[in-house]
C-alpha cells in the first residue's frame, strides 16, 4: 500500500500523472464529482491547521466523498494518552484514506506503518509537508507549461522553512534547474541542502539581496522572515525590508516571472504585488485543492489495482 | 580461560585502543555468563595500540552494531582452537534498536513502541538518517 509521506516517496513519473489528473480536474470538476462517492477520509490533525484541513475536506467533497476527523490533539484520543499508532489503527478502521497533521517529525510515517489505509502527510512539525510541495509543483507547471529548465528563486527564511526544503528537493529532479537562494547570512540553507545540490552538480547561487538577481528570476517564491528567528530585534529590523516583495523591486523582473508563496503571508509581500499578473500565491490555493483530490483519488486508485 | 588463546569462542581484534568498552557496551557482553576478556591497549603493528575482546563461547554477535561501531573490526570464530572464519564488516544499510534518535521533535522521543531505525545515506562519509525525522548520525568509526 502506498502512502505519500515524503514528495520523494513519488517518482517524477506518479507526480507528473498526478498533475496532469489535476488539470483534469480544474478543468472539468464536474466529471469527477461522485468519483469518490461513499468513501471517507480522516483528517487527524494533531496540531491545528484550519487553511490545510479545510483544503483536504474541499477536495474530498468535491470528489463526493466524506470526511471526519479532529482539528487538535485536545479533542482526540490523544488527550486521554492514547498512543499514535493506536489512534491510527483505529481510526483506519473508520475510513478509506487519512490526512494527518503532527507535531512531532516522522509521526505520519510512523502512522503509515500500523495504519490498514493509505496515509498522507499533511504536515509533521518542521519537516515535511508534502501536498504543499505537490502545490508548488502544480502551480509553476501550470504557469510555465513545465518543471525543468528555469531559474527558481527562494527568497527569505530558507533555514527553517520546510516548504523551500521540500520544493528544492523535488524541482532539483528536473533538468536545466538552477536556484537562487536569497536569505540574510544567519537564515541561509542548511548545510545538507548545500551538500546535496553540490553532489548532484546542481547550479546554486546564495546571495543576500532580491535586486541582485531578479531580472534573471523565473519564479520567485517567498517565504515569511519570521522575528523570532533573530537573534536580536535590531537585525531583524535592519534586514526585514530586503526581504519584502513590492512593485519598486519587481520593476526588473520578467514579465513572465511566477510569484508564489505558500501562505499565509504577513507582511513578505506588498498588497500592492497582489493585482499584478504575476503574483500567482492566490491560484495556488485553487490549486491545491485540485491537486490534493487528484492525490487521494490516486491513492484509492493505487490501492484498489494492488 | 587463559587470555591470550581460547578454545571455542570469538575474539573481536583491531578495535582501535580505547573503544573495546563502546564495544562491549553496544553488544551487550555484560549480560553473558560466559567468560569474556577485554583488552586495551594491546601492542599492533598496523595500529600502534588496539583492543581486543575475547568471548569464550559461539555466541551469535550482531554484526550491524559492530560495522556501525567501526568496520575495521576483525571477527575471527574460533572452533576447537583452530581458527574457522574471518568475519568482514562493512556499515549496514539499516539499523534497528543500535543507536537511537537524539532529535527531541522526533516522534520516537514520545511513542515508545516505536523501534529506532536509521538507514545508511552516504557509505563514504558514514552517514545515517533516522528513518522518521531524517535526524543524521555518523558512524562512530569515521568521527
Ligand atoms: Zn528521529
Amino acid at each position: 500500500m502506498r502512502h505519500l509521506i515524503d514528495i520523494t516517496d513519488f517518482t517524477v513519473e506518479e507526480i507528473e500523472a498526478i498533475l496532469d489528473l489535476g488539470d483534469e480536474m480544474i478543468a472539468d470538476p464536474a466529471a469527477y464529482k461522485e468519483a469518490l462517492r461513499g468513501k471517507i477520509l480522516a483528517t487527524l490533525f494533531f496540531e491545528p491547521s484550519t487553511r490545510t484541513r479545510l483544503s483536504f475536506e474541499s477536495a474530498m467533497l468535491s470528489l463526493g466523498g466524506s470526511v471526519l476527523g479532529f482539528s487538535s490533539a485536545d479533542s482526540s484520543s490523544t488527550a486521554k494518552g492514547e498512543s499514535l499508532m493506536d489512534t491510527i489503527r483505529t481510526v483506519s478502521c473508520y475510513s478509506d484514506i487519512i490526512a494527518m497533521r503532527h507535531p512531532k517529525e516522522g509521526a505520519p510515517m510512523a502512522g503509515s506503518l500500523k495504519s490498514y489505509v493509505p496515509i498522507i502527510n499533511a504536515g509533521d512539525g518542521g519537516h515535511n509537508h508534502p501536498t504543499q510541495t505537490l502545490t508548488d509543483l502544480m502551480t509553476i507547471r501550470r504557469c510555465k507549461g513545465r518543471l525543468g529548465n528555469m531559474v527558481v528563486g527562494m527568497c527569505g527564511d530558507l533555514k527553517f522553512g520546510r516548504t523551500v526544503h521540500s520544493l528544492i528537493g523535488a524541482m532539483s529532479r528536473y533538468e536545466g534547474v538552477e536556484f537562487v537562494l536569497i536569505s540574510p547570512p544567519e537564515l541561509k540553507v542548511p548545510a545538507y541542502i548545500n551538500d546535496e545540490l553540490k553532489k548532484k552538480a546542481i547550479p546554486f547561487r546564495e546571495v543576500e539581496t532580491m535586486e541582485e538577481v531578479m531580472p534573471e528570476l523565473d519564479v520567485l517564491y517567498m517565504t515569511r522572515v519570521q522575528k523570532e528567528r533573530f537573534f536580536n530585534e535590531a537585525d531583524y529590523i535592519r534586514l526585514k525590508d530586503t526581504y519584502i516583495l513590492d512593485p519598486e523591486k519587481l520593476r526588473t523582473a520578467k514579465t513572465d516571472l511566477s510569484i508564489l508563496h505558500p501562505l499565509p503571508r504577513v507582511n513578505e509581500i506588498s498588497t500592492r504585488v497582489d493585482d499584478d499578473p504575476r503574483a500567482v500565491y492566490f491560484d495556488q490555493v485553487r490549486n491545491g485543492r485540485f491537486v490534493r483530490m487528484a492525490l487521494i483519488k490516486t491513492l484509492l486508485d493505487w490501492r484498489n489495482e494492488a | 580461560m587463559k587470555v591470550d588463546s581460547i578454545h571455542t569462542g570469538i575474539v573481536l581484534d583491531h578495535i582501535r585502543a580505547g573503544r573495546g568498552m563502546d564495544v562491549y557496551r553496544y553488544l551487550h557482553l555484560d549480560e553473558l555468563d560466559c567468560p569474556v576478556a577485554y583488552m586495551r591497549n594491546v601492542r599492533s603493528e598496523a595500529m600502534g595500540r588496539k583492543d581486543i575482546i575475547k568471548i569464550d563461547a559461539n555466541i551469535n554477535v550482531d554484526l550491524d552494531v559492530l560495522g556501525y561501531l567501526d568496520p575495521g573490526i576483525t571477527v575471527n570464530i574460533i572452533v576447537d582452537g583452530q581458527l574457522v572464519e574471518k568475519k568482514k564488516l562493512s556499515l549496514p544499510e539499516k539499523l534497528t534498536n543500535v543507536i537511537t534518535c537524539k532529535n527531541p521533535r522526533c516522534i520516537t522521543t514520545v511513542e515508545g513502541a516505536l523501534d529506532q531505525v536509521f538507514l545508511l545515506k552516504d557509505r563514504a562519509r558514514g552517514v545515517y538518517r533516522c528513518m522518521f525525522c531524517d535526524a543524521e548520525r555518523k558512524s562512530k568509526a569515521l568521527r
